[in-house]
């Protein structure tokens, strides 16, 4: 049922908004805010927010719940002065050096500080000796409290989303810091890199650690060949960095944005989340028979792998062996691409991914992810940071022709492209072991059940009917929910057999790599709509179906599971709770 | 990596501790505070224990509220810890000259507040109550009143007489 409320002299209609700044956005008017996140809890922290209310003076919107017939006035003389105090008093203690920032011209501090015109900062500026080491020694994201504003919205990302509260507040007052326990490095404790902080953080306190330059120095190498890869969720997003509609499905511009920079080769990683699909549906219908190692782990989200390697080491058995899509790709390119095309070479080929995950970049340099002493994947680019490149080699991708990716390796069915959404796995796994275990043609292939990416969605269930079997199916989204049913393992009261785990909220379409979108919580929905427009739209949508797939068994890999796809397509995984800053009892 | 390895009691003690406020985390003030009773300190390993231990809590967490709190301290602290008023009572009966000659006599620098022996703690508190006793001091919940540089220093040499002779 819609209420009434005015906003600024205008008669609005609410209905189950959970606070008057939600109100005020959805009737077209906007108010300023860094410490409010649509889908972290309220927190009133930054006070930028504040509307004065008829009879109610001065409250901040993120906290106060809609009444009817509220008077509320948004750029009042009072409230615009309270905004200006605000931005005045956190630039002055702010490191100011925006030009060389990784967030400048995305950083809300300086949007903010430039609409209301903050030109004089009356306070002192901070002295050199004040500024705080910056935390950089881990393969994902850059820490640098010099720039933080203590809104906490990484604080309450990490624990309402990943229940795993690598950061916290330390100290009190002016001293007040946001930390790691006894302000280590993120390398030091069990971050999982997924970069759901830095996704949230306003400022550029919280950066992802970018490999711009290092793949421009590759592309402008003549010695050395480029392969690159681009993951499922990478092509409906990107499109937003070029002022295009979140969904939109920029691949074809992607892979000519790529050829125009000087990328070699061009595949796709949705390839191999076909071939995941294949070793991971034979591994899950072994495990089926055996009654083994169940519920059978996903392993595709490297956040969720170190996780359960930092806390839960002693369930590492269910964890299925298969690498990711974009760890099955790289060795694949690297074995294969001289075969097929001439100049390349196991020495002179590197392989890039464009991923939009922030803790692929520490994946890759996994050990069991090395080969003849080098890394399968050389560099990890976030969908941001390809953004950033495309710009900077003064293309503009919205106006690309469309062109198609290199083959083989390129050509990918409806079931790799749902990937990029929570549950998209299990559903196309679930496509594929049907069939393998029926042989018969599965007729209705959407699980709708397994779909949805929205907050009330981070939880889902599915029992899947293969030929009188009943097969129970769980997909998660957010490792905090993950933990809620590794509980009920340990407990012994999980009943399905297969847990999907995607440690960011709504799967990698909503990764920490992705544009930013934190203040809107129906553009991860969208993203996932764009995914299962493709997954209809393709002619294949089923894994095994891909030719290139069948191709590539009959010519090289034998069959799912061999031997040889065992070396390049497996991986094993190690107790990392073993000798760590938890390891305490010893 | 932990800095220090322990030995077994004392984990028997954190866990003996986090067992008496059956390690929920609305406790966690009251567990710190046992904990910092036992050991004197708050040291960072048990810290990161009591943040794996007590569910919904994270070693970051914990760590958060030990630093929040001025009662919490993260240093070791000496066996003796003297508590210098610095009430207003007190700071006109002077008690600045009392606080300013221990920490001379204890080498104290700006930030340190154990002498290096760790047998004294110098801290300053805001009021005791006990106004009509200005300057007071507190070493080891035993009241001093009326203190001066040349009682306190015979207070202290007494001190350190027992510790030798022990």
């Amino acid at each position: 049922m819609a209420n009434t409320l005015f906003i600024n002299g205008k008669e609005c209609e609410y209905t189950d908004e959970p606070n008057l700044l939600e109100v005020i956005r959805n009737n077209g008017f906007n108010v300023p805010t860094f410490c409010y996140r649509p889908d972290l809890t309220q927190f009133g922290a930054c006070r930028m927010c504040v509307v004065e209310i008829e009879g109610r003076g001065i409250q901040s919107s993120c906290t106060m719940p809609p009444e009817p017939g509220l008077r509320i006035f948004t750029n009042t003389e009072r409230t615009r002065r309270i905004r200006k105090i605000v931005l005045e008093l956190l630039l002055a203690n702010h490191d100011r050096e925006c030009t060389t920032c990784d967030k400048s011209g995305k950083c809300e501090l300086q949007q903010y500080a430039e609409e209301y015109g903050i030109k004089n900062i009356r306070f002192a500026q901070k002295k050199d000796n004040e500024f705080l080491p910056i935390d950089r020694d881990n393969p994902s994201i850059v820490r640098d409290p010099n720039k933080c504003i203590l809104c906490g919205a990484c604080v309450r990302a990490c624990s309402e989303f990943q229940g795993h509260s690598v950061l916290g507040f330390a100290n009190r007052g002016s001293k007040t810091v946001v930390q790691p326990i006894a302000g280590k490095h993120l390398s030091e404790v069990d971050c999982v890199y997924c970069g759901q902080c830095q996704a949230v953080c306003p400022t550029g306190a919280l950066t992802i650690k970018s490999d711009v330059e290092a793949v421009w120095s590759l592309v402008t190498d003549k010695e050395k060949k480029t392969a690159i890869q681009i993951a499922p969720s990478v092509r409906v997003a990107l499109g937003e960095e070029f002022n295009l509609k979140p969904g939109d499905n920029v691949i074809g511009k992607l892979n000519a944005a790529l050829r125009k920079i000087g990328f070699d080769l061009i595949f796709d990683t949705n390839f191999a989340a076909d071939l995941t699909i294949m070793e991971e549906a034979t591994e899950f219908i072994e495990r089926l028979k055996s009654g083994q190692n169940l519920p059978l782990f996903t392993s595709c989200c490297p956040a969720w792998v170190r996780y359960l390697e930092t806390q839960h080491p002693e369930l590492l058995h269910h964890l299925s062996s298969c690498k990711s899509p974009e760890g099955m790709m790289s060795p694949l390119l690297k074995e294969l691409v001289p075969k097929y095309f001439n100049g390349f070479t196991k020495e002179n080929l590197y392989v890039i991914s464009i991923m939009p995950c922030t803790a692929k970049k520490a994946e890759i340099k996994r050990p069991q992810l090395t080969r003849d002493g080098r890394q399968e994947t050389d560099y990890v680019l976030t969908t941001q940071e390809i953004a950033r490149m495309i710009k900077s080699a003064g293309l503009n991708l919205a106006e690309l022709e469309p062109e198609n990716s290199d083959s083989p390796f390129g050509q990918y069915t409806g079931a790799g492209t749902i990937f990029g959404a929570s549950g998209g796995v299990a559903e196309a796994a679930v496509r594929t072991a049907y069939e393998f275990v029926t042989g018969d043609k599965l007729e209705n292939l959407d699980f709708q059940p397994l779909r949805g990416v929205d907050k009330n969605s981070r939880t889902k269930d599915a029992t899947i009917d293969i030929k009188g079997t009943q097969v129970k199916v769980r997909v998660v989204s957010t490792l905090k929910q993950a933990e809620k049913s590794l509980r009920e393992i340990l407990e012994g009261k999980a009943d399905f057999q297969m847990l999907e785990v995607m440690a960011c909220p709504g799967g990698c379409i909503n990764g920490g790599g992705q544009p930013r979108s934190c203040d809107n919580a129906k553009i991860k929905e969208e993203r996932a709509a764009g995914l299962y427009k493709e997954d209809t739209e393709l002619p294949y949508r089923k894994s095994h179906d891909n030719p290139d797939i069948q191709k590539l068994y009959n010519e090289f890999l034998e069959k799912p599971g061999s031997h040889i796809s065992h070396d390049l397509l497996h991986t094993h995984y190690k107790n990392l709770f073993e000798n760590s800053y938890k390891d305490l009892k010893r | 990596m932990p800095a220090l390895t322990r030995d077994h009691s004392d984990w028997v003690k954190v866990d003996s501790i986090i067992d008496s406020f059956e390690a929920k985390k609305s406790n966690l003030i009251a567990i710190l505070q046992k904990v910092q009773e036992e050991f004197r300190y708050l040291p960072e390993d048990i810290l990161t224990y009591i943040g794996t231990k007590i569910e919904g809590l994270s070693p970051a967490t914990v760590y958060g509220v030990a630093t929040f709190y001025a009662q919490f301290s993260l240093e070791p602290k000496g066996k003796y810890i003297i508590k210098c008023c610095d009430g207003t009572a007190c700071h006109v009966r002077g008690s600045m000259p009392v606080y300013t000659s221990l920490k001379q006599r204890f080498g104290l620098e700006d930030g340190t507040f154990t002498s290096k022996d760790g047998l004294f703690t110098l801290e300053t508190v805001s009021c005791l109550g006990a106004c009509g006793l200005a300057p007071v001091v507190v070493i080891n919940d035993k009241v001093y009143p009326q203190m001066t540089t040349d009682a306190m220093k015979i207070i202290i040499d007494t001190i350190l007489d027992e510790e030798h002779s022990a």
